[in-house]
């Protein structure tokens, strides 16, 4: 790489605005793109990062603006229109046909794929890109045997044999554990020395410090600034993040009274049947005792909606038992376990938790029918709801929202709200929360720990489910590592570190972490 | 409120105005006067007591067999099977009616009306509960046990039932009912009890569905059925129970049909009523008063069919190309103020 290479920008973005109705996703963006970068783009949940990009791959038109490929102007319609000019991108879910093998699945975006398959020159061609770039593993297993990891690979070598010069990830490390997140790192900087220009998005400020040449922050839509990797701190980055509103902190672990615990949710031995599509859990052990919050850490999909569903009685026992406040609840109703004291918050609320086009006040009416049916039933108790809906946004210091609007043009904060505010309301004992700050800014997913350690100090108990693990590290008291539907250890916080969970979460052998920590 | 009214009126306005010159360019084509054939339709039906009271009894059976989808497309399900769910519902009526010959009209009457709901509410209760336990699709089984229940039906008219009276046995069809089976009918009209309660199901049906706690719980499973799952509503039980319901009123269709206008069950008796509740469900959305207003037009309709037949020597069937016309304005949802502007 020369310099006046360097100094070229291989893509220039210049005055990008895109507006989603009312609202205004990116607003007058520049940006510029070097060959042999990683540049990361930084910022909320909803700063537009990931509408800019999708600018970039032509999955959206942006409403004014211009976009240049070596110095000259270029209009991308569509990802084809994009593909063309060599700009890939890997997106937060993969888009891999699990049945098929790694190979079929990168032969299947071939450009110039001839009629009748070749596939020793196309495993050839492949297993030179992956050894030259570090992204080595089976090519011939089907990609719903591939470890997260892995797939990721797939997706990469995908934009590779596909000859794509600029490399866009979206929240690339989401779905990853630790050391894995470390050999996407590496797989950067072997990309970087043969000249791919890479994008990263991402809203974590490690993660930017660790990979990337330059980042660019946005806030509300606008780029705050672009700078060099090697003139940021942490500090930094959360001024330009944030601006001068810091993100609330929390002190919510001290103030447990310790003392003899009841157990208020039990699993023992617990196991499901084996099904096609999920995974079966076998022989989980599990306590939730009275004032604690207890994360379950692990890759998506190794059985944590599966657990969740055994546990609120979507997904029967078929080993193993399971008690709520020391009475056997194994074969209990989902509307009996509900009305003993357990509340949900779901993974997807607007898809699980709520009736989009109805309004907050007949979402939480539906939530509870038994306690505002009025004569019976023929009639509800309108008034009585909307007072609840007030009582508990009050008790948990939200901002109050109209009740009356339909609850999908809520934003994905408001509906966590909405979400939380019904299950607290109904007094839970115990609170499975799935992945709820999933699509949160800061501030609303501080809202929503602050309710869970407000249950926690009331003695209730909350099982946590994240695939965050900074959350998960400073919240819970303690941590259940989940891998293939089995318990694979239970730790408390300070006694273990992200690489010994990262290689439990993964199933993979310790020895390859050393020196991590 | 009234806007929303007022712009419900304008697209039903605006739908049959099309399908009405689409229908007349048809009649064109085929070498009739479109405007004679229209003038022909309002005088029979509109203009006279008489006619006005035969559109009402063309229109009992479709407000039955329209709220018998509507119901369950709040739940989320798509009941196409009214025409099947009638046929039985008739079928179990008639089978009271030619056995306990000896009860009196008060007793009667709720009896046969109660076998008429169960007869069509287990047929579909059939589909639901495939559908709850099983994963089959309810479309698709609905819509193909509407071949099944007229060979039912056919079975025991053809068969053990047939009439052995003089003259009517040349017909697949059984005896007559007593007089005790048969559904009053009032205004020296053949408006018949079957109208009122009609309207009576219509007005529970609202009255259910937006006031009631069942109603809300059988909206949000149409919603949202995995929300509604994890908010603890027993979402099998509502989908057997909604088609259960929905069935017994199709039910009541047949019923009414054959206990208050033929006094006999005869092979092959509906034409068609319970595809065409269907269609005035998805014209009217669901609405009670969309119902109301649909059924009654589309009765006119179904009367212009036999009446053209005679005076302007249209076949009958021409009007399911009218039908279908208006079915097919309504699927394309037109958007009256993209239209407009």
């Amino acid at each position: 790489m020369t310099a006046r290479d360097k100094a070229r920008p291989l893509v220039s973005l210049r005055k990008i605005t895109k507006r989603f109705s009312t609202v205004l996703a990116n607003d007058s963006v520049d940006l510029d793109l070097y060959p042999g970068e990683v540049h990361a783009l930084l910022g909320e949940n909803g700063a537009g990062k990931s509408t800019l990009m999708k600018i970039l791959y032509g999955f959206y038109t942006a409403d004014s603006g211009s976009i240049s490929l070596d110095g000259e102007k270029i209009q991308l319609n569509s990802p084809l229109d994009a593909r063309k000019h060599r700009i890939g991108m890997v997106f937060q879910t993969f888009t891999l046909v699990p049945a098929m093998t790694a190979a079929e699945n990168i032969a299947l975006y071939l450009p110039d794929l001839s009629p009748v398959l070749d596939n020793e020159k196309i495993l050839s061609h492949l297993d030179s890109l992956a050894q030259r770039y570090q992204l080595q593993f089976n090519l011939n297993l089907a990609v719903r045997d591939l470890p997260l990891g892995d797939q990721q690979k797939v997706e990469v070598l995908k934009l590779l044999t596909a000859k794509a010069r600029v490399l866009i990830f979206d929240e690339a490390t989401r779905v990853l554990a630790p050391h894995e997140i470390e050999g996407l790192f590496n797989i950067f900087e072997s990309l970087k020395k043969d000249g791919y220009a890479i994008v990263f998005i991402t809203h974590k400020m490690r993660e930017v410090l660790q990979c990337a040449d330059k980042v660019s922050v946005l806030r509300r839509g606008r780029l705050v600034e672009t700078i060099d990797c090697s003139q940021a701190t942490e500090s930094t980055l959360v001024k330009m993040m944030f601006g001068d509103v810091e993100p609330p902190k929390l002190e919510i672990r001290d103030k447990r009274a310790e003392k003899e615990k009841d157990v208020l949710l039990e699993l023992k031995g617990a196991g499901t049947a084996p099904t096609a599509v999920g995974t079966q859990l076998s022989q989980i052990d599990l306590k939730l005792k009275k004032g604690e919050i207890v994360g379950i850490v692990g890759v998506s999909g190794n059985g944590q909606r599966e657990l969740v569903d055994a546990i609120l009685g979507f997904l029967p026992l078929t080993e193993g038992s399971k008690f709520i406040r020391s009475r056997d609840a194994t074969s209990w109703t989902p509307k009996k376990i509900r009305s003993g004291g357990i509340g949900f918050i779901p993974e997807e609320p607007l898809q699980m938790g709520v009736v989009p086009w109805m309004n907050l006040v007949e979402n939480t009416a539906l939530g509870d029918l038994e306690t505002y049916a009025l004569y019976g039933g023929f009639g509800l108790d309108w008034p009585g709801v909307a007072a609840k809906v007030e009582e508990s946004f009050q008790t948990l210091n939200f901002e109050p929202l109209d009740p009356h609007r339909p609850v999908r043009s809520l934003s994905g904060g408001q509906l966590q709200r909405v979400v939380l505010a019904r299950e607290l309301g109904r007094d839970p004992q115990v609170l499975i929360a799935s992945y709820p700050t999933r699509g949160l800014d800061v501030h609303s997913a501080a809202a929503t720990f602050g309710v869970f350690a407000q249950l926690r100090d009331r003695g209730g108990a909350v099982l946590l489910i994240s695939e965050d693990l900074d959350d998960l590290f400073k919240f819970s008291d303690r941590l259940i590592v989940l891998y293939q539907g089995k318990i694979a250890g239970t730790f408390a916080p300070q006694e273990i570190d992200r690489h010994k969970i990262g290689h439990l979460m993964t199933g993979s052998q310790i020895e390859a972490a050393e020196g991590g920590g | 409120m009234p806007k929303n009214w007022l712009s419900a009126l304008a697209r039903y306005v605006f739908i049959l105005t099309v399908a009405l010159i689409a229908y007349a360019a048809v009649l064109l084509l085929a070498g009739k006067n479109p405007i004679l054939a229209y003038i022909d339709t309002f005088d029979f039906t509109l203009s006279s007591w008489y006619g006005f009271s035969e559109v009402i009894v063309r229109m009992t059976p479709l407000l039955f067999t329209a709220i018998a989808v509507a119901l369950p497309s709040r739940a989320g399900l798509i009941n196409v099977g009214g025409e099947g769910q009638l046929y039985l519902g008739a079928w179990l009526a008639t089978w009271g009616a030619i056995t306990f010959t000896n009860l009196p009209a008060s007793v009667f009457i709720p009896f046969l009306v109660l076998l008429g709901f169960i007869g069509g509410g287990v047929w579909a209760a059939l589909a639901g509960f495939l559908r709850a336990k099983g994963y089959v699709n309810e479309t698709i089984t609905t819509l193909l046990m509407n071949y099944i229940a007229p060979l039912v039906v056919g079975y025991f008219v053809y068969g053990s039932w047939r009439s052995r009276e003089p003259g009517a046995s040349a017909f697949p069809q059984t005896a007559a009912f007593v007089q005790e089976a048969r559904m009053p009918r009032f205004f020296q009209t053949r408006i018949h009890l079957g109208f009122f309660l009609a309207l009576l199901i219509l007005f529970i049906y609202w009255f259910v569905l937006e006031k009631t706690k069942w109603g809300l719980k059988i909206k949000g499973i149409g919603g949202n059925p995995e929300a509604a799952k994890r908010m603890g509503i027993e979402v099998n039980f509502y989908l057997i129970a909604v088609m259960f319901v929905a069935g017994g009123i199709a039910g009541l269709a047949g019923m009414s049909e054959v206990t208050a206008l033929h006094g006999r069950l005869r092979a092959g008796f509906s034409p068609g009523y319970g595809f065409v509740g269907f269609l005035i469900s998805w014209l009217a959305g669901g609405r009670p008063l969309g119902i109301l207003a649909m059924s009654f037009v589309l009765a006119i309709v179904f009367s212009s069919g036999s009446l053209l037949q005679i005076t302007q020597g249209v076949p009958f069937a021409a009007i399911n190309v009218l039908m279908a016309i208006i079915l097919f304005i309504v699927l394309m949802k037109p958007n009256l103020r993209r239209l407009m502007s």
